[in-house]
């Protein structure tokens, strides 16, 4: 992972990979929720290699994820959406950047985030939970389908 | 998946006034036998008297015959069943289901897991829509139609579900809004954003006189004790917003008082016998109103 020696432009603090998918911009203190999210810390056989609290001048710190060997669908990368809006999608062929992704906030999200009312249903009986979401002025807003009330983005639990 | 009645917003404009329209037919005749081969499951999962006898009575007089329970003490859910699968179970034996639940969200999922009709009586603070529906039936009783009302909401407006279904259910026939509250419980500004994008009309005073005379429905709500965090606060606001008969002199001839009930002491038993007061008849619309939905949502009407 990240080099201790001074680094360079020419260094990379996190490895190169041959073919697979580089996520990067995504906010240092969410690094392990983007993991959780897209279920890397569950049943994956693939190379995965990251660095947090990396200097960025867009957001301060920023994590970085490389996945070797995979490429994430819209439906499944979009979902990271809910913590790392801003995060760029790099897809590698032969050490090379061969396309590039922006991610766009998912109209519903499903079985993710928690509500935040403590009286909704989802919080008390196996139920998965299920948003629709509206983002104005960088604020996400999650409405719940079911007990119909606000979660924002700023008090999101996974 | 058949239609359920969950959210007032699950109804178009036009199955609400086809409802009102039915629910005069049968306040007309109360002995409607058509649905006497159904069975109608009530399940409360939460205690609730008023809506629970209005409900079985709706059913009965429909011909329905009814099923179900009243507290969760002595039925599986006491022994940690999930709501899935007794809804599961229960959409086995019956044509319908009502039922009240304390968690905001349950009839909603219930929904989407049964094979017949749910109607929401009620899922915690969130919806009650069949009460939103007697409300407007009330209101067209009252004053012939639904159009161009001058609603006075008075209370607790914060919490309030009634009030917030009742805004949203009566934004499709032009009315305008006074919201008497005290500062503590105010009209929460999503609700203000939704008449302000309908283009709406609507005030707000602390003081219940100012707009008294210029309303048509006065929706007196309670004011409960547990919603202020501090105690001298509910002291100093709980009498501007009691209705009293003689605060009643200069009202609209039309004009009248509606509440959801219980109340418990924001309107004196003076008003009682004003020819203002409808309250009580209010109530007895909930079977009219409860009687057409089932049947709607059975396909009989």
């Amino acid at each position: 992972m990240g080099t201790v020696k001074k680094i360079t432009e020419k260094t990379l603090q996190v490895n190169a990979i041959e073919n697979g998918t580089v996520l990067d911009h995504i906010p240092a203190d969410q690094l392990f929720k983007v993991i959780q999210i897209l279920g890397l810390d569950k049943e994956c056989k693939n190379q995965i290699t990251f660095g947090t609290n990396l200097e960025s001048k867009k957001l301060g710190r920023k994590a970085i994820i490389k996945i070797a060997d995979r490429v994430f669908k819209p439906k499944e990368i979009n979902k990271i959406a809910l913590v790392a809006p801003d995060a760029k999608i790099n897809i590698i062929k032969d050490f090379k950047v061969i396309e590039k992704k922006v991610i766009s906030i998912p109209k519903e999200i499903v079985g993710i985030a928690k509500c935040m009312n403590p009286a909704c249903i989802t919080n008390h009986q196996p139920v998965p939970t299920r948003f629709t979401t509206s983002y104005e002025n960088k604020h996400l807003k999650l409405l719940c389908h079911y007990c119909e009330k606000t979660t924002d983005g700023e008090n999101l639990q996974l | 998946m058949p239609k359920s009645l969950i959210s007032i917003s699950d109804f178009t404009k036009e199955e609400m006034l086809h409802i009102l329209d039915v629910a005069g037919e049968f306040e007309k005749n109360k002995s409607q036998n058509f649905l006497h081969d159904k069975v109608i499951a009530c399940l409360f999962f939460e205690p609730s008297t008023r809506t629970r006898l209005s409900f079985e009575t709706a059913s009965n007089r429909l011909g329905a015959r009814v099923i179900g329970f009243s507290d969760v003490a002595n039925t599986s859910v006491s022994k940690g069943e999930t709501l899935k699968d007794t809804i599961k179970m229960v959409s086995n034996y019956v044509d319908l289901i009502v039922m009240r639940h304390p968690l905001e969200g349950a009839a909603r999922y219930a929904s989407e897991v049964a094979s017949v009709p749910v109607i929401n009586a009620g899922d915690g603070a969130n919806q009650h829509p069949t009460q939103t529906m007697l409300d407007m039936y009330t209101i067209k009783q009252t004053q012939g139609h639904l159009e161009n009302m001058n609603i006075n909401m008075v209370g607790d407006l914060k919490y309030g579900r009634t009030v917030h279904s009742l805004i949203q259910a009566m934004s499709y026939f032009s009315p305008s809004f006074v919201f008497t509250a005290p500062p503590e419980l105010k009209m929460p500004q999503e609700y203000k954003d939704f008449l302000t994008s309908k283009k709406i009309p609507f005030t707000e005073t602390e003081d219940l006189m100012e707009h008294i005379n210029d309303t048509d429905i006065l929706y007196m709500t309670r004011v409960q004790q547990e919603r202020f965090t501090d105690p001298m606060e509910y002291e100093k606001v709980k009498n501007c917003f009691r209705l009293t008969a003689s605060m009643l002199g200069g009202c609209k001839k039309n004009m009248k008082i509606l509440h959801p009930l219980p109340r418990v002491g924001e309107i004196t038993q003076d008003v009682d016998d004003t020819p203002f007061a409808y309250y009580f008849r209010q109530a007895g619309n909930g079977m009219f109103v409860r009687m057409a939905i089932i049947a709607y949502l059975l396909g009989a009407r």
